[in-house]
């Protein structure tokens, strides 16, 4: 019995209530059936009392002359072919004398003249003991004998005040069968008409309810293997407790969504912010001895009495250490530098920069800078993120592709500068944009990786915010410069 | 039932109809008057046929009023003492009355034509029983069951079938458990097709009609034994009707199978015409009488 409650609601609810239309319809049907069937046993008990009446009267002067055959045309006039019987037909007429004996009946070959009640059967057996004995003074009797297929109605027969005898009519209760199986194909018939229009109704309704409820358990059973999806506006577009739920779900949902999304910057930011402060703490050792190093180099190199093979490995030692200064000095970004305003002669400087790496690619180059003559960020830094920022993206542009620069103002802030690059080469992987601003990352031959490192760290000692995603088929870089003191807004970046 | 009738100077008009034949009748009849007041001659039906075809009735009386030229009135009655009693009161000229009445009558009537049914002017008494009653071969097997009587002045359905009890030398009032009459041979039949009655005693002219008009009815039933044969019910004029009505009725029945439509009647009566008959005939249903004591 269980699994029929651990069915699914689109079942459970359809059968549930098409059991309950089916149920009413039933119990309905079976009260309005057993009262037809008393209404019935009723119209034939008045029936049967009127023609009685009238045979018993008509009957009595037989009775008085003896005149059988009159008797039996007379018990003969009622009785109808098989064909034309209704419920109130009578079946047999019997007419028992004051010995208490057949006088006549309308079918004498079953109900015989002159037979004893006891050799008609027990139903006649008891009739007649009920008229000799009679509980009460009822007249008519009616007397339906248990395990019997007929009812019988009896009544006295009289002239003037002599009693002659009894008449009695018997029904056949199978004539009541066909008309009653008749009545109850017609509340069939009904109640399948009622079943079929409601039914559908029932099933339509059912799982308009249900088909909502089963999506929203499916999404919350695999919520804790990826993200909820929302469910879609048009699902249940109602104001009830089930629509209340929905939209609850859906707050939830969004909640959830913004959840994750601040949980994974957090993540990244402090991933940077731990690699910041080890590379910035390896520089710092390396650099202490490398200067030592370099002036060591540098005095040797100053000594006459080399030879020259030495003096060539000295260089070979001054160059290596130079990368090895370069490469650190990139690491340990510095922007506790001289701040000089930005003004538009950096941009064109910038512009002017770059242009033989724009040649070389034969990448179209959209330039849009709005700004006034000058901005309270600092140039030389603003510089080296745009140079970064385009270069990368010539280089990730494809041959003869577009790379494009928007610089300003961001539009709802007085106090916020944003840069947006785009190009139009190859999308970012997932595990790109994961690892996008982590040094020595590049994914490009030739590339050392720290372009958007430097970048990354320069942003956020500005109190600034980076961030690259996929267009439709861009790859954008937003860079969202605070202009003052207030940080940026960057929730809608 | 069956009240004994006497008549005054019964002996002189049975010697008179027995010794001068039906002409001196006639010439007695003469002297009485004649025919209801507007000349219309009635004639009494018993259930001596099948009296109940109300269709062939019609057409037989129209045949005849056209014959005869005179209206003609048909007087239906369903038991032969209620036409004996018109007869007797003359309200009746005619009547076609079974044997066992017309001797009742002897000395009121007068025999006028005998129909001939199978070519003869006789008929008999069928015994039947339901045609699923076994063991039932002769009257002796019915004793103490129910019994179905015609009429107490039919010959073959009461008088023919008592008698042949007391040949058993047995009483017929006891011999059955119990008898009724159903005032008709057509009704004998039901009653015994019904089962109501064990066995009855039935006109063989009209069991063998039946026969044809109502197969399944007859169908029903079974004859056990036949009686040996009976004067044919007769038709009979009252002795008060003129000589001259008396030998047009006669001649007008005599004639009634020389027509083309009075044969067509005959043909639907199963009847093949009439004949003057005697009064002979019926000496075995005088026996009979005799033997009861009513002759």
């Amino acid at each position: 019995m269980r699994w029929l409650f651990n069915l699914s609601f689109r079942h459970k609810i359809p059968l549930w209530t098409s059991f309950l239309i089916s149920f009413s319809i039933l119990v309905v049907g079976a009260a309005l059936m057993a009262k037809a069937y008393e209404d019935m046993k009723r119209a034939v008990v008045i029936s049967a009392d009127n023609l009685g009446h009238t045979l018993a009267n008509t009957v009595a002067p037989t009775l008085l002359h003896d005149d059988v055959w009159r008797a039996f045309e007379i018990v003969r006039s009622p009785i109808r072919a098989e064909s034309a019987r209704t419920p109130v037909q009578v079946d047999a007429v019997v007419v028992f004398g004051r010995d208490h004996r057949v006088f006549v009946s309308s079918h004498p070959e079953a109900l015989p003249m002159l037979s004893e009640p006891a050799s008609l059967g027990p139903d006649w057996l008891l009739l007649a003991s009920r008229l000799a004995n009679p509980i009460g003074n009822t007249s008519p009797l009616v007397l339906e004998p248990e395990n019997s297929s007929y009812l019988y109605l009896a009544l006295p027969i009289t002239d003037k005040d002599a009693h002659l005898g009894h008449l009695v009519l018997r029904y056949a209760k199978s004539v009541f069968h066909p008309w009653f199986i008749d009545t109850i194909w017609q509340g069939l018939g009904l109640g399948l008409l009622v079943l079929t229009v409601l039914i559908p109704i029932n099933w339509y309704w059912g799982s308009r309810m249900a088909t909502p409820l089963v999506d929203l358990a499916q999404r919350m059973g695999m919520m804790m293997e990826r993200p909820p999806e929302p469910l879609p506006p048009d699902l249940y577009p109602y104001q009830d407790e089930l629509g209340q739920l929905f939209q609850a779900y859906d707050r939830m949902v969004l909640a959830l969504r913004d959840k994750a999304a601040l949980e994974t910057e957090v993540v990244r930011s402090e991933r940077l912010a731990a690699i910041g402060q080890l590379t910035a703490g390896i520089a710092h050792e390396i650099n202490n001895p490398l200067a030592g190093l370099i002036t060591a180099v540098d005095t040797l190199k100053l000594r006459r009495d080399l030879d020259p093979k030495a003096l060539r490995h000295l260089d070979l030692i001054d160059r290596g250490l130079m990368q090895i200064r370069d490469t650190v000095a990139a690491l340990l970004v510095q922007t506790r530098v001289q701040a000089r305003p930005l003004s538009q002669h950096d941009l064109d400087d910038v512009h002017t920069l770059i242009q033989p790496q724009v040649a070389k690619r034969r990448v179209r180059l959209d330039w849009s800078a709005a700004m006034p003559p000058e901005l309270p960020a600092p140039a030389s830094l603003v510089r080296q993120i745009l140079i970064n920022l385009l270069l990368n993206a010539v280089q990730a542009a494809a041959e003869g592709g577009t790379v494009s620069l928007w610089l300003g103002r961001k539009e709802d802030s007085e106090t916020c500068l944003s840069i947006i690059v785009r190009n139009d080469g190859s999308q970012l992987g997932e595990d790109q944009l994961a690892h996008l601003f982590e040094p020595f990352a590049s994914s490009r031959p030739g590339g050392h990786g720290l372009g958007l490192w430097v970048t990354y760290q320069i942003v956020t000692q500005l109190d600034g915010r980076i961030s690259a995603r996929n267009l439709d088929d861009q790859v954008e870089f937003v860079v969202n410069l605070p202009l003052g003191d207030a940080p940026c807004n960057t929730a809608s970046a | 039932m069956n009240s004994q009738i006497t008549l005054p100077n019964s002996n002189r008009r049975r010697w008179l109809i027995h010794s001068s034949g039906l002409t001196a009748a006639a010439l007695i009849g003469l002297t009485r008057k004649s025919l209801a007041a507007d000349g219309k001659i009635r004639i009494g039906m018993t259930p001596a046929f099948l009296h109940d075809q109300h269709g062939l009735l019609g057409e037989w009386r129209d045949f005849m009023a056209t014959s005869l030229r005179r209206p003609v009135e048909f007087v239906q009655r369903d038991s032969y003492r209620e036409t004996m009693d018109l007869l007797r009161l003359e309200k009746l000229e005619f009547a076609w009355v079974c044997d066992y009445p017309y001797l009742h009558l002897k000395d009121t009537v007068r025999l006028m034509a005998v129909p001939l049914y199978q070519g003869k002017p006789h008929y008999r008494s069928y015994l039947i029983v339901h045609k699923d009653t076994a063991n039932v071969t002769s009257m002796a097997n019915l004793e103490g069951s129910v019994f179905a009587y015609a009429d107490p002045y039919s010959n073959t359905g009461y008088l023919a079938p008592r008698y042949e009890i007391r040949q058993l030398g047995r009483d017929p009032a006891s011999f059955f458990r119990k008898t009724f009459f159903t005032w008709s041979h057509r009704k004998v039949v039901e009653a015994v097709a019904s089962g109501l009655a064990r066995g009855g005693a039935v006109d063989s002219y009209i069991w063998e009609t039946l026969a044809h008009v109502e197969p399944s009815l007859v169908k029903r039933t079974r004859v056990v034994s036949r009686s040996p044969e009976y004067g044919f019910p007769p038709f009979v004029s009252h002795r008060s009707v003129s000589r001259a009505d008396f030998q047009q009725m006669q001649s007008h029945l005599l004639g009634t199978s020389g027509s083309d439509k009075g044969r067509s009647l005959l043909a639907r009566l199963y009847l093949d015409g009439f004949t003057t008959g005697s009064p002979s005939l019926y000496d075995g249903v005088a026996q009979m009488m005799r033997a009861f004591g009513e002759a």
